[in-house]
């Protein structure tokens, strides 16, 4: 359950990622502000706090979604937020001279992005997107307060059939985690090491 | 500070050969980065009060023979010595056990040093950052570190600096700060690694002179690395020339810059001459 | 069903009642953090390999798990040991040690950017290795990551309704009482968002603040520093 969770969020997370952090850096404004306020304002709360409004509060408007869904949307959401970012801060990081050349070799605007922007910014968000995975992990967690039976919720199960289980079952909770954490981790490092390269620098 | 009656010129003794109590001593000392061999065993004593000029083209090995003897970089053979004690080794009973960091404190008491990019404290004042060592690794009062600081301070032509923080000073004021942070300690050796090529040319002057009054009225040691040529023939008592890590040539300053006996530094004197 | 005002300022003042609880927590767990990150970072740096390799194991894994377990860990786990602590202390230790690893390599960034001449000097001067680190390094380290370390005091802030967990009544648990008793969720719940935005949005706009000061600052002394390595890179 845990994977399952952390791969369709991660996925949500990804595309909102780019919608919002392209947003931010729209001709028009209406745009921007739409998208910074969204930025913000799940920035500035809780995932737990979103995680339960999305659960418990929505309802009183009619929308009803179940554990699994209200998990994924708010992980979705949240860390989508904080990925916009990393999106954005790569594409302002670009150099400006790169939107001066493609305009010297006379690109529509779709084309500067997706020919010269977007694949030089995309390196440098690499190592963002790796660390913000982990983070998006360590949020699964929080779905076993909503009742949800991922990893932790099952431990937890485990741990009050019998009082004896306590401590083998948090060690062996972690070191679970940890160990889907690590291919994230060593991916994370070694993007971080290679993100300098193949950006231009003049 | 206390002065010590002048020297008269001409009567100074020129330690070309061995004498009998260095203060410092190189013995066959090495030293490799990786597979690149920087000194190939290099020898030379350097006397008490003597003004030791090293030179020699870049990446001759100079400047890492004063850091190595500044602690800050560890001989790869060999042995240095300081005031007849092994720098990097402790004696125990006959044998050598390499030298603890308490080894190294007594030593480098020893030693003083100007670096060539200044190495002043950023985040303290001119003041501080002549009197932070002497209150807290000499152990003196406030008031003596800080008359002693204020005076050498005055020497130096910084008497009106003391509030004032590294950055808004010049590179030859830094650098004279510098100067004084490590005069104000009282080390037997003085060591001072190119202390003006990071320096623009107009303020180069005024760090030589303030080396030349010093090196006339103090009885400390100097090991000068430096490419001013003039300098080193008005302020040393001798010269070595350091070629490829090894000491190629050393004698009075006058036979060294006048009749060079060795090619290769008679061409490197050429190239200096030239500029 | 929809927003209904007259609960919610009913209910406003009881939530609000938590604020002193999860202040003290927060600022607790930020002390404990600030202060077990500058010793990791030390055992970090240790000479002695197998300290420094066991550190970083230790900083690398407590920040890729996830808070709420070695939450449970501590508070439920521990007892099994003979380590009883009650929620709050457990709370307080949990978040303190998960934020001491982020804390411990803000402070590395910092040590890092500090220029070898500044070691060696200090070596010349005869410092010890104590009076280096706390006159000469950590001074000039630490001011240029206060505006990072006061991000992580935000995050922190965040992280605290995971407490809930076990028990310790702060802004959400109170909510997620509240909610039960009258089955009117929507009020309470969105009240806690807002309370979060209200004090975390105007901190992070002044810790933007200070960081573009900082930066300003900084830059004059990057590029010192710059040009101080290519010397070193270019010279003798």
């Amino acid at each position: 359950m845990t994977i399952e969770i952390l791969l369709a969020s991660a996925v949500l997370a990804f595309a909102v990622a780019f919608i919002a952090g392209l947003g931010r850096v729209s001709r028009f404004a209406v745009i921007r502000r739409v998208t910074a306020v969204y930025v913000e304002l799940f920035r500035g709360t809780s995932l737990l706090v979103q995680l339960f409004w999305i659960f418990f509060a929505l309802p009183a408007f009619g929308i009803q979604f179940s554990a699994f869904l209200a998990s994924v949307v708010a992980l979705g959401l949240n860390y989508g937020a904080y990925g916009s970012e990393i999106v954005r801060g790569a594409i302002i990081a670009i150099p400006k001279g790169q939107t001066e050349a493609s305009i010297a070799l006379n690109m529509t605007n779709f084309q500067r992005m997706r020919l010269v922007i977007l694949p030089q910014a995309f390196r440098m968000m690499l190592p963002g997107f790796g660390n913000i995975s982990i983070e998006l992990l360590k949020g699964t967690s929080l779905v076993s307060l909503i009742t949800l039976t991922d990893m932790t919720y099952k431990g937890l199960i485990i741990q009050n059939s019998n009082i004896s289980y306590t401590m083998p079952v948090f060690v062996t909770l972690l070191f679970a985690y940890f160990l889907v954490a690590l291919p994230l981790i060593i991916l994370a490092r070694k993007l971080e090491k290679r993100s300098a390269k193949g950006v231009a620098n003049a | 500070m206390s002065i010590p009656e002048k020297k008269l010129e001409g009567t100074r003794l020129f330690p070309l050969k061995q004498k009998k109590n260095p203060i410092a001593a190189f013995e066959n000392v090495k030293k490799n980065y990786d597979d690149v061999q920087v000194l190939k065993g290099v020898d030379l004593n350097i006397s008490p009060g003597e003004k030791l000029a090293l030179i020699g083209p870049s990446g001759s090995g100079k400047t890492t023979m004063i850091r190595m003897l500044m602690t800050l970089e560890k001989p790869s053979s060999g042995h240095i010595k300081v005031e007849g004690k092994y720098l990097w080794h402790k004696e125990v009973s006959g044998g050598l056990i390499p030298a603890n960091e308490k080894h190294l404190r007594e030593m480098r008491q020893n030693i003083g040093m100007v670096f060539q990019h200044f190495n002043l404290f950023p985040h303290m004042t001119i003041l501080r950052n002549v009197t932070e060592a002497p209150i807290h690794v000499l152990g003196l009062s406030k008031e003596e570190a800080h008359q002693r600081a204020v005076d050498m301070l005055q020497k130096v032509g910084l008497g009106d600096k003391l509030d004032a923080y590294p950055a808004q000073l010049s590179g030859g004021q830094k650098q004279r700060v510098a100067i004084a942070r490590a005069v104000v300690m009282q080390p037997r050796i003085m060591l001072f690694d190119e202390v003006t090529s990071a320096l623009d040319p107009e303020l180069v002057d005024e760090v030589l002179q303030v080396i030349k009054d010093l090196a006339k009225e103090t009885d400390m040691a100097m090991i000068l690395v430096t490419h001013e040529m003039d300098f080193a023939r008005d302020v040393a008592d001798r010269v070595v020339f350091l070629h490829d890590g090894q000491i190629e040539e050393e004698g009075k300053p006058k036979d060294i810059f006048e009749n060079p006996k060795s090619p290769r530094l008679k061409s490197f004197l050429r190239r200096f001459l030239k500029s | 069903m929809s927003w209904d005002w007259n609960f919610a300022i009913e209910v406003f003042p009881e939530i609000l009642g938590a604020i002193w609880l999860v202040i003290a927590i927060t600022f607790g767990s930020f002390i404990v953090a600030l202060i077990l990150g500058l010793v990791l970072t030390f055992a970090r740096r240790s000479s002695f390999k197998p300290l420094s390799l066991l550190v970083y194991a230790f900083i690398e894994f407590v920040r890729s798990t996830p808070p709420l377990v070695q939450l449970f860990f501590v508070y439920f786990a521990l007892p099994a040991i003979g380590i009883s602590i009650n929620k709050y202390t457990a709370g307080i230790v949990t978040l303190g040690i998960h934020y001491s690893t982020y804390v411990s390599e803000v402070y590395r960034s910092g040590i890092e950017a500090i220029p070898k001449g500044q070691w060696e000097a200090a070596k010349a001067m005869n410092f010890s290795k104590t009076q280096t680190w706390f006159r000469i390094i950590l001074p000039q380290a630490i001011p240029p990551v206060i505006p990072m370390l006061g991000n992580y005091l935000i995050v922190l802030f965040k992280e605290t309704p995971i407490l809930m967990a076990i028990g310790v009544g702060e802004f959400l648990q109170k909510a997620q009482l509240i909610g039960s008793t009258h089955f009117k969720y929507l009020e309470p719940i969105t009240i806690v968002g807002l309370l979060f935005l209200l004090l975390s949005y105007p901190s992070a706009l002044l810790i933007n603040r200070l960081e573009q000061k900082s930066n300003q600052a900084f830059t004059g002394k990057k590029n010192r520093r710059l040009t101080n390595q290519f010397h070193l890179k270019s010279g003798a």
